[in-house]
């Protein structure tokens, strides 16, 4: 009977590692319904990305106020989360703070997390202040409903409650109040239990031992489902994040192609493909549906953690267009799921379901009302591109269906003609000269 | 004025085999817009100034197809391209100057892939490189005092990084440049890219272009310094429905270096 709590331990543990497992293959599997692309080159830049804008927070801290609260919470999740690796072992062996033996580095230790946790208790209450008393703009724009927002909400409880459990279950402990190092924070906090019984102490200190690391396995598990997520895909997503000057758009291949065979005098529009030459497939041009983005749009999708910094910068936003580059991206990671789902309630293959990312998420009047301004793609603290993913599904609109503005129409079709999007004629381009 | 403006084509260089500096890519803006036109003109001034050997290539510009492409119409825009390309090339063009930050950006990043390699500098970068190497020199009296405000165009700055070049010009005036609380890489667009010039704006509550205008306003400024035309006919167009035309001008830093100049 000794062993039962360490066999319950082992067996909680099985299972939120498993079910979080079974969660990411997922979440690969989604990501790689997407188009593939090359993001093979230049990996000692990407490196440095990754470094300096995920692990480093360089673009967080452009907006002090958050930058400096998100700081506070990363870096106590980061340290804090060694201390589960003693939790787990204790679990699982039935010891108990088998670190302590290591002397006055583990009071330091301790004693840090114990600091820590307190900071991220209260930056947590500023965050959850902001959302909910001071009500930030961009937390309550239009996208911004029930879900995303108890979503958003449900994370700052999670957290409150896990900081609590761990200062609780320091404070509880007799044994570590006893040794009088590390207990910086719990040592205000255990008088509140000193009227109980040591029995019953004991009790409060297992059960807020359990609640914590049982806590952490559903927080864990609850990430496949959260926009919080990006505590993970923010490191991939920084690391495959453009390389290039934020204005080159990338020039298909698949027109390429076509349009050099236009231009070659000596190409023959009947010929008959060369023997052996597989039927092409007729490729789809821009994208109608989240298959047609490429992989790295899609992790995109999955890593946004709905900050809203890319919306709240957008000029067509601010002046009351109903575009929202946020919005862009959890459309793209709804439609996505609802894929995945389907792939996976039929057997492995997608059916069908007469919907598609643009009209049932995504409306002409989003995808027209961009400026193209990179605002928002500069905005984002992880590299997400919400703007690749609107010119994507514009040229779906312009090259396979041919609705444009009628305006738009006008203008490429004067280019078409004259070389200019107003009706001049080419000839008269140097007119200017005489004037 | 216009028997003063030394405007040599490509092919009129060719006939002599000679080879200009650089290629001056107008711009269809530029070739066309009226209010571009004087931007065109003044810049043309400065070069002539400057003794810039430059050359236009006239009638056989066409569009960069930068409007069509951030409309969605790959096809045209790379038609556009590879025909430009194949001018460029023949006359084994290596460097542009363009005032116009669309062109600049098309040219610059998105021709290369598509085999059109050169030098691309926005006309704000080869002014700032004419008064380093001192071809060229500023006076500022007639601005001395003045309040000028630098609208970032969004091709220039935050898609290419092109944020002092323009600002240190304006410091040579004399001028007192004034930021905007929105400026550099966190500059609002005026309204007008990814090919909003050439449609009305979808249903809101306000133009872009006008809050631009009014964080421009803020500064209390004399001059908004544009390197666009767009953004100048986006800011102008702003000023127009503030009705502070007589109070505000908005200026292409080009022009406002040629007329510092009595040029």
């Amino acid at each position: 009977m000794d062993y039962l709590p360490n066999i319950l331990f082992a067996i909680a543990l099985i299972i939120g590692l498993g079910y979080f497992t079974k969660n990411i293959k997922k979440l690969r599997r989604n990501i790689k319904l997407g188009q593939d692309v090359d993001v093979s080159n230049n990996k000692s830049q990407r490196w440095k990305n990754m470094a300096m804008i995920a692990l480093g927070q360089s673009k967080m801290v452009r907006r002090p106020v958050a930058g400096f609260l998100h700081v506070i919470v990363y870096v106590g999740f980061v340290v804090i989360n060694i201390e589960v690796l003693e939790i787990i072992i204790d679990g699982l062996f039935g010891t108990h703070r088998i670190f302590s033996g290591i002397g006055s580095l583990y009071g330091i230790l301790i004693g840090s997390f114990e600091i820590l946790a307190l900071l991220v208790f209260v930056a947590v209450i500023v965050f959850w202040i902001r959302r909910n008393i001071i009500k930030l703009k961009r937390f309550w724009k239009a996208e911004m409903t029930s879900w995303p927002k108890n979503d958003a909400n449900y994370i700052l409880y999670f957290e409150m409650v896990l900081m609590t459990l761990f200062l609780v279950m320091n404070a509880t402990d007799i044994h570590f109040q006893d040794m009088a190092s590390g207990n910086v924070v719990s040592q205000f906090i255990s008088p509140w239990f000193s009227s109980l019984s040591e029995h019953t102490i004991h009790l409060v200190e297992r059960s807020a031992w359990w609640l914590h690391i049982l806590g952490i396995m559903v927080f864990l598990n609850y990430l496949y489902f959260s926009k919080h997520l990006h505590i993970l895909l923010a490191f991939p997503n920084t690391y495959y994040g453009s390389l290039k000057a934020k204005g080159e758009l990338n020039n298909l291949e698949s027109v390429t192609k076509e349009v050099m065979l236009m231009m070659d005098p000596n190409a023959d529009p009947f010929a008959a493909p060369a023997e052996g030459a597989e039927e092409e497939e007729p490729s789809k041009f821009g994208a109608s549906d989240v298959q047609d983005l490429n992989w790295v749009q899609l992790l995109n999708a999955y890593t946004c953690t709905e900050c809203g910094r890319c919306t709240s910068e957008c000029p067509a936003n601010q002046t009351g267009k109903k575009l929202s580059p946020r919005k862009i991206m959890m459309d793209t990671r709804d439609r996505l799921e609802e894929v995945g789902n389907n792939i996976d309630s039929n057997k492995g293959v997608f059916k069908e379901d007469g919907k598609q990312l643009l009209d049932d998420y995504i409306t002409k009047e989003e995808l027209w009302a961009c400026t193209s301004c990179n605002a928002c793609v500069e905005a984002c603290p992880v590299s997400i591109n919400p703007m690749s993913i609107i010119l994507e599904m514009r040229r779906y609109l312009v090259m396979e269906q041919s609705a444009a503005p009628t305006e738009l129409n006008n203008m490429m079709t004067n280019i078409e003609n004259n070389g200019a999007p107003w009706p001049y004629n080419q000839m008269d381009r140097l007119n200017w000269k005489e004037e | 004025m216009s028997d003063v403006l030394k405007v040599p084509t490509m092919a009129e260089f060719m006939a002599q085999g000679k080879q200009p500096e650089v290629l001056f890519w107008v711009g269809c803006a530029g070739s066309f817009d009226d209010r571009a036109k004087k931007i065109t003109k003044a810049f043309v001034k400065l070069l002539n100034k400057a003794n810039v050997e430059f050359a236009v290539l006239g009638t056989e510009e066409s569009c960069t197809g930068d409007p069509a492409k951030r409309s969605g119409n790959e096809f045209l825009f790379q038609m556009q391209a590879v025909t430009n390309i194949e001018v460029l090339n023949a006359y084994e063009i290596k460097k542009i100057v363009t005032a116009c930050p669309h062109c600049f950006n098309t040219l610059k990043n998105e021709y290369p892939s598509l085999g059109g390699n050169y030098e691309v500098v926005h006309h704000t970068q080869l002014l700032k490189s004419l008064l380093d190497d001192g071809r060229l020199s500023i006076e500022g009296g007639k601005f001395k005092g003045k309040r000028i405000t630098f609208h970032d165009p969004c091709y220039l700055g935050r898609a290419n990084n092109v944020y002092e070049a323009p600002r240190e010009l304006i410091k040579k005036l004399d001028a007192e440049l004034v930021e905007m609380k929105n400026c550099k890489r966190n500059g609002l667009c005026c309204g007008a890219g990814g090919a909003q010039m050439f449609k009305e704006s979808e249903k809101g509550d306000k133009e872009i272009n006008v809050e631009r205008t009014e964080q421009a306003m803020e500064t209390t400024p004399d001059i908004i310094a544009a390197g666009c035309p767009f953004c100048n006919t986006m800011m102008t167009d702003g000023i127009k429905v503030k009705e502070k035309e007589t109070e505000i001008a908005v200026m292409d830093i080009a022009e406002l270096i040629a007329t510092a100049q009595d040029l």
